[in-house]
Parts: structure tokens; C-alpha cells; sequence
């Protein structure tokens, strides 16, 4: 369990410095995507299963979302050429290992509160009341007109868009 | 681990099956035959560590989709959250597709690779609430706990909606049939098209593994699970996985490939609302 632990943890650092090393588009995305994956398994280790699966759920989804635009959005035609991840090679570095330092500092030097209790049951269950609580009637009713907002204006924006029926699919 | 390997199995047949229908059941063995002595295609700078990991990655997610798929009471892993885990291995495709379109530098090869991911963006969120639907039924993510939920009344019946949009997402995330537009004759093999010797037998094998898995995952979702008279649950798990495995394979030579600019289309404007309606009916039914 804790080798487990220190496998996934290094190896998501792993993946994460390779998003700046490799240099296509493609390989960055999925290996942030890989990256991801570790952090899921990490929160699997620690008995968090429907969060940790959820993880792996939500990342493959948005990191594929996330390589097409990126693709599409890069300088070269199609993001077909090799490419470099870095900009201001020298001052990136001073201010992410300036940011890692103080993070790392931080991990150490917080008074971490003892374990009160044990673990619940279902700690799904007990993080969705943790968090909603009693709002769980509005936040539901939220989620679903957000939902209904984003369909509606997806389907009001395409409808004038340059593939709109009648044109191409004539 | 029996469960996973009975899966396994049924995936061959569903490749006899579909060969069947064309008149040559023992096509599969001849293609497997054919395709491990076939020197392997090259293309000019290809990224092939992405195609290898994108080729790979659907029969792996296939069969890691399979531990949570139960037959009867028995169940390659035990786990409360089933239901997510099924959704994010079949999510997997989205990889393994565009990852094989795009890694072999293949103009045709790469648009397959791009209409998988539309397509998929087009199907999972009807699929997902078809399966949040079961799940908010039966109170539980667990597979098994859904089918035995289901006692007297399958989940299919009085959640038809669900178990439609069920059906269609299981075609969809294994590109098969009328969801074939990925790797379709109009772009000449589309996604798969580079793809040649053991490299176009993986990537097989891992769309057929899909597809059974899905079927797999329909019998406790929507058919009841392992009740029935006379038989053992699994071999009521079995027969039923067969009847839907066997109505989407012949799905395949019965319906026309669909464009799947029009499937999103349908899948945004229909398939969503009609499933948050059946959402809707069912909460309320059950709270």
C-alpha cells in the first residue's frame, strides 16, 4: 500500500514534468492525462473509490476534449510539428520551483490536526452531505437548469452556425 | 476472474456471429490467422508510442470494464462504485480511437480519429444519464445491488427511454454498426485505416470486447440481472447477455452507417431532454 503510494506519486510528478519536455501537443495532453490517472489511483489507495474513479472518469473525458482544441489552436498547421512547451525558459523555473518550495514548506510546517473519529461507512455518501447539506434540493435543481442553459445555447448557437441543415446536408 | 474470461469468450462468438450473418462463421479465425502473419504497415513519421498506447488501451479497458460486470451473484471485483467504474473504462475508446487516428500521421486516419470524439461527445452524456437513471432507482452504484433490485419488474420495462439510449450508446463507444462513421468505407477504414497485421488484431479484438462488456453490463442495469426461473442466476446472466450481444451484432448489417454530425444533432435536441424526463419519472416514482 504505501509502496503503491510512492509509485503513483512519483510517477505522476513523472508524467507531469514530461507535459514540458515532450514536444508534440498529443504527447503533453496525454501525458498530463497520465499524470492524472496516478492522482486517481492515489485516492483509490486511499479507500476514496467513488471520487478516485470519478477522477479517472472527468480527466480521459476532458483531456481529449482538451487535445483537440489545443490541437486546433496551435500555430503550426494541425499541431502536426514539433513544438515546444516552454516559454521564458529561465524565469518559468525560478517561479514554479519558487512555488513548489513554499508549497513543500507548507506540507511541513502546518500543525495537522489529530484523526478525530473513524472513517464512515459510505464517505461518498458523507462528502455529498458534507459539502450540500441542506442545500442538496437547490444545488440538484441548479445542476440540472445549468445543464438545460448549456444544451439550450449550444443548440441556439449552431443553428446560425455554417453547417446549419438544409445547406451542407442538402 | 472467471467472469472477465467468460466475457473474453463471448467476444469471439460475437465475431463468429457477425460472420455468420455474412455466411463465413469461421471468418475470425481465418482474419486472426491472416492478420498474425501480416508484416506490420509503416507510415512516414508516425508517433508510434501514441499509436501503440491507443491500440492497446481498448481491449485493456475492455477487459478492466469486465471485473465489475457480475453474472448472477459472482463478480470479478466487489466494489460499491460499478457503475462509474464500467463508464470510465468504456470512456477509454475516446483514447484508444483518437489516439490510433491520430498517431500513425494518416489524413483519413486522423478525421476518423476526430469523428470518434464527436461522436463520443454526442453520446456519453444521453449514456450517462440512462445509466444515473438505474442507478437512482435501485439507491446504489453497485451492479449487482441494481439487478437484484429489479425483483418482478425489469428496470427495461418501466425505463424504456434508459434502456433505448442504453442500447444506442453500447453500438456508439464500440463504433459498430450505424455508429461505424469513425472507421467508415467513406474515409477507407477511417481510424483503423494504417492499422495492419497483429496492430488491426488488437484493436479488433478490443471493439469486440466492448461491445460484449456493454451487453454484459445491460442485464443487471436493465434485464433483471440473474433472476428468472428453473436456472442458476449466472446462467440467467449468460442467456441474457447472448440476447442483447446477438441483437447488436446484427444491428450491423441491418442499419445504414449514420453521419454523426446528425446523431449529435438527435442525441442534443431528443435523446437528452427525453432522458432527463425519464430521470425526472423515475425520481419521482422512487422518492
Amino acid at each position: 500500500m504505501d509502496a503503491g503510494f510512492w509509485v503513483l506519486a512519483v510517477a505522476a510528478v513523472g508524467f507531469g514534468v514530461a507535459v514540458f519536455v515532450v514536444d508534440s501537443m498529443a504527447r503533453a495532453t496525454f501525458a498530463l492525462l497520465a499524470s492524472f490517472l496516478c492522482v486517481g489511483g492515489e485516492l483509490l489507495l486511499v479507500g476514496l473509490s467513488y471520487l478516485g474513479v470519478l477522477i479517472v472518469l472527468m480527466m480521459i473525458m476532458e483531456m481529449l476534449v482538451m487535445v483537440v482544441f489545443m490541437v486546433m489552436y496551435m500555430m503550426n498547421p494541425a499541431g502536426l510539428m514539433p513544438m515546444t512547451m516552454t516559454h521564458n525558459a529561465r524565469g518559468a523555473l525560478a517561479i514554479s520551483a519558487g512555488a513548489f518550495a513554499a508549497l513543500a514548506a507548507g506540507i511541513f510546517a502546518a500543525p495537522w490536526p489529530e484523526r478525530a473519529g473513524r472513517p464512515p461507512p459510505d464517505p461518498t455518501f458523507a462528502l455529498g452531505a458534507s459539502i450540500m447539506g441542506p442545500k442538496m434540493l437547490v444545488m440538484m435543481v441548479l445542476g440540472v437548469a445549468i445543464l438545460a442553459t448549456m444544451i439550450a445555447s449550444v443548440v441556439l448557437a449552431t443553428s446560425r452556425g455554417r453547417y446549419e441543415r438544409g445547406r451542407d446536408d442538402a | 476472474m472467471v467472469e472477465v474470461v467468460v466475457l473474453g469468450g463471448l467476444a469471439v462468438a460475437a465475431a463468429c456471429l457477425n460472420g455468420a450473418f455474412a455466411g463465413r462463421p469461421a471468418e475470425p479465425f481465418h482474419e486472426v490467422a491472416r492478420l498474425l502473419t501480416t508484416q506490420r504497415r509503416v507510415t512516414a513519421r508516425a508517433d508510434r508510442p501514441l499509436t501503440r498506447i491507443g491500440v492497446v488501451s481498448l481491449p485493456v479497458a475492455a477487459a478492466l470494464a469486465a471485473l465489475v460486470v457480475p453474472f448472477g451473484d459472482r463478480v470479478a471485483v466487489d466494489t460499491a462504485v460499478g457503475v462509474v467504474w464500467f463508464n470510465a473504462m468504456e470512456v477509454v475508446a475516446w483514447a484508444s480511437v483518437w489516439l490510433t487516428g491520430w498517431g500513425v500521421n494518416s489524413a483519413y486516419a486522423l478525421i476518423g480519429g476526430y469523428r470518434f470524439v464527436a461522436q463520443g461527445l454526442a453520446y456519453e452524456l444521453p449514456h450517462m444519464f440512462a445509466l444515473i437513471t438505474a442507478a437512482l432507482a435501485a439507491h446504489s452504484l453497485d451492479l449487482r445491488t441494481i439487478g437484484d433490485a429489479q425483483d418482478g419488474l425489469w428496470y427495461a420495462v418501466w425505463m424504456p427511454v434508459a434502456f433505448v439510449v442504453y442500447l444506442l450508446s453500447a453500438l456508439a463507444m464500440a463504433f459498430w454498426g450505424p455508429f461505424g462513421h469513425p472507421v467508415a468505407g467513406d474515409l477507407a477504414g477511417g481510424a483503423a485505416l494504417e492499422l495492419s497485421g497483429p496492430d488491426r488484431l488488437v484493436l479488433t479484438a478490443g471493439r469486440y470486447g466492448l461491445l460484449t462488456v456493454s451487453a454484459g453490463a445491460a442485464v443487471p442495469l436493465f434485464l433483471g440481472g440473474g433472476s428468472g426461473p428453473v436456472l442458476p442466476g449466472w446462467a440467467w446472466s449468460l442467456v441474457k447477455t447472448c440476447a442483447v450481444l446477438t441483437f447488436l451484432v446484427w444491428t450491423r448489417r441491418r442499419l445504414p452507417v449514420l453521419r454523426m454530425d446528425r446523431f449529435m444533432t438527435v442525441a442534443w435536441t431528443v435523446l437528452i431532454p427525453a432522458t432527463l424526463l425519464q430521470m425526472l419519472v423515475v425520481g419521482i416514482v422512487v422518492v
